[in-house]
């Protein structure tokens, strides 16, 4: 068989979920249920994000929402106040997230385990009440509103299916993107880190270097799903940047399970989907997310799918290695 | 100005109270609990509803919500911790902030989202006086909330120090197994050390519940926070250096109002634990001294 009809093959299930997430729109039909997807999207980066530190490098970050709520202001505030277009701003929104992510990362990660842990919860609290307070440039708590639309290449965004592309493209390049820059050594040292931080440094990793580039990354993250949230939401407030925020990304990591790339996505969309699912639990939603992390940690700590390495390898992009190392092993590969 | 330091120490007497609580926790358990602020709230409510249905009685409000912090510190010792040991330490800090959010909206469905307060008729009861010195008005009840902290924290010094609680407690705090080996029944002093940090907490929520007469389910969240990070502040395990962070921030809060600066109220606690965590990651007295109320 060619090479090309063999990676087809070989790709088929991915192709398949490709396929359906593209006629998701037309499948769904009602535009409330082409939003729920759409949040789930969002849902799916942010975790996604969160994952690559509490999943990948044992660092438990509690207040990642600040980053998503920087995102979301700066690019709102981008748009409407600097005029930048929506192809700038979404960018320029996550490196500024990424930019207060080192900020935070640089000074704290010197300190271990709890310490850096409050500190991340004192930023994310610090960041609501600067956002609530500081009424000239954020509008305190009545927030902003009339964020405009997207625009890509000339068109407006503004109906739900064409947001519904634009968050899949996003959740797609981060997948992708993720994927790469996991298999790569980058990846590698984070999960020897997270393994056993002396152990790796004695391998040569520089842990605080590792530490602090997976935590602006995530950060980046984070703040582009702000920007397409402020834009597709077109109102931001602080309420919605609160630690309540972090915590329910917190129960989604808890559910799907960390460490690997398809837990974060099954554990957003489930956490999504269950509270519009059971309608009679809207008002229950907080306690559904309680639970879960309650539940979740007693009795399944790694997650429904977390502790197992699920490859998205795509064969297409990247032909099997002559020699493979795994996910788990202790010892690096030479490059 | 002395008006202002008083209502400042009041307010920090209650974080100071609540950090007490945290710090305890810690020192013994080595875990964070995010439930803190929720106990502090379960236990205004329990006091609101002894003054409302019982009686308009502030020592009896105080002492039903004693039991029932207590009781409700155990359960989540259980949940978070005892299943847990050898878990890391994520795993019982995330239980803790489910069991926060639990609470939050249990409190939720059984009192209702809006703001409840005593009805007036009863409040009169509660001896609501003021009097004045120096020119300085201060209620009866600031006196009372200022008494009632110095007397929990004299009895939480005394326990720790000079009975065989405390002793046990220490032991276990140092080192849980050594503890162990030595005949200490760890798993009663891990329960009894939350019971009691739940206490203070218990407490700490009907003083304040009380004092403003606000009651809410999200009452605790900004209020433990606060107190967690008057912990931080005076260094995660000693019980002196919380018991000063908590004034220190309760003082530093009232002077920014009173200065002007009362946007920046609530973020005072949070910057000054992120300039702890940097600068001073061991606490303002520093020492590691686990929870030695003694200086030896």
């Amino acid at each position: 068989m060619p090479r090309a009809l063999r990676s087809i093959l070989a790709n088929l299930p991915y192709i398949g979920l490709l396929a359906l997430a593209l006629a998701l729109p037309s499948l769904l039909g009602n535009a409330y249920y082409i939003q729920v997807a759409i949040f789930i999207g969002i849902y799916i980066i942010l975790v996604l994000s969160l994952n690559l530190l509490n999943g990948y490098i044992g660092l438990l970050s509690i207040g990642h929402a600040a980053f998503y709520g920087i995102g979301a202001y700066a690019s709102a505030k981008l748009m409407m106040e600097a005029g930048l277009p929506f192809i700038l701003a979404m960018p320029a929104a996550g490196l500024i997230s990424a930019a207060f992510g080192y900020l935070i990362a640089k000074p704290t990660l010197k300190l271990s385990g709890i310490y850096l842990t409050l500190a991340t919860l004192g930023f994310n609290m610090i960041l609501f009440l600067v956002l609530q307070s500081w009424m000239s440039f954020t509008n305190g708590p009545l927030g902003i509103m009339g964020i405009p639309q997207p625009s890509l290449f000339g068109r407006e965004i503004s109906s739900r299916p064409q947001y519904y592309y634009l968050i899949l493209a996003l959740v797609l390049l981060t997948l992708f993107s993720m994927q790469r820059l996991l298999n790569c050594r980058f990846g590698r040292a984070l999960l020897a880190i997270r393994e056993d931080q002396l152990a790796a440094e004695a391998m040569g990793i520089h842990a605080a270097r590792y530490k602090i580039q997976a935590f602006v990354l995530a950060a980046f993250y984070a703040g582009i799903a702000g920007s397409f949230y402020a834009h597709f939401v077109k109102f931001i407030s602080p309420d919605s940047f609160y630690i309540y925020e972090s915590f329910i990304l917190l129960a989604m990591l808890a559910l799907g399970g960390q460490g690997n790339l398809v837990g974060p996505m099954v554990g957003a969309a489930v956490l999504v989907l269950i509270p519009e699912l059971f309608r009679f639990l809207q008002e229950y939603r907080m306690i559904v997310y309680g639970s879960v992390l309650i539940v979740m940690m007693l009795v399944r700590r790694q997650g429904l799918l977390g502790g197992k390495n699920y490859s998205l390898r795509l064969t297409w992009f990247d032909p099997p290695a002559e020699k493979k190392y795994y996910r788990g092993d202790k010892f690096l590969p030479e490059e | 100005m002395f008006e202002q330091l008083i209502n400042g120490l009041t307010q920090g007497s209650v974080y100071a109270l609540l950090a007490l609580g945290f710090t305890l926790i810690f020192g013994t358990l080595r875990m964070v609990t995010f439930a803190h602020g929720e106990v502090y709230m379960v236990g205004a409510y329990v006091g609101f509803e002894i003054i409302r249905l019982l009686a308009p009685s502030f020592m009896l409000a105080i002492l039903v919500a004693l039991a029932a912090t207590a009781l409700l510190g155990v359960i989540i010792e259980i949940l978070s911790f005892h299943f847990l040991r050898d878990a890391p330490h994520v795993t019982s800090l995330l239980v803790t902030i489910g069991i926060s959010i639990l609470l939050i909206n249990l409190a939720q469905l059984i009192w209702g989202p809006e703001t409840k307060s005593i009805p007036y008729a009863l409040l009169d009861q509660l001896d609501y006086g003021e009097f004045e010195i120096w020119g300085v008005y201060i209620t009866y009840l600031q006196i009372a909330v200022l008494m009632v902290t110095v007397l929990l924290m004299t009895a939480l010094y005394l326990l720790i120090n000079k009975t065989k609680l405390g002793m046990v407690i220490r032991a276990t705090a140092q080192d849980y197994e050594a503890a162990y080996a030595m005949g200490v029944n760890v798993n009663v002093v891990f329960s009894m050390a939350f019971a009691i940090g739940s206490m203070l907490g218990g407490v700490a929520g009907v003083l304040i519940g009380v004092y403003y007469n606000l009651f809410y389910p999200t009452m605790g969240q900004l209020y433990g926070l606060k107190a967690f990070s008057a912990s931080v502040v005076g260094g995660l395990m000693s019980l002196p250096g919380s018991v000063v962070a908590g004034l220190l921030i309760g003082v530093i809060e009232t002077f920014a109002v009173e200065f002007g600066a009362s946007s920046l109220r609530h973020m005072i606690s949070f910057l000054f634990m992120i300039l702890i965590l940097l600068f001073r990651p061991s606490g303002l007295f520093g020492g590691k001294e686990l929870i030695q109320a003694r200086g030896d």
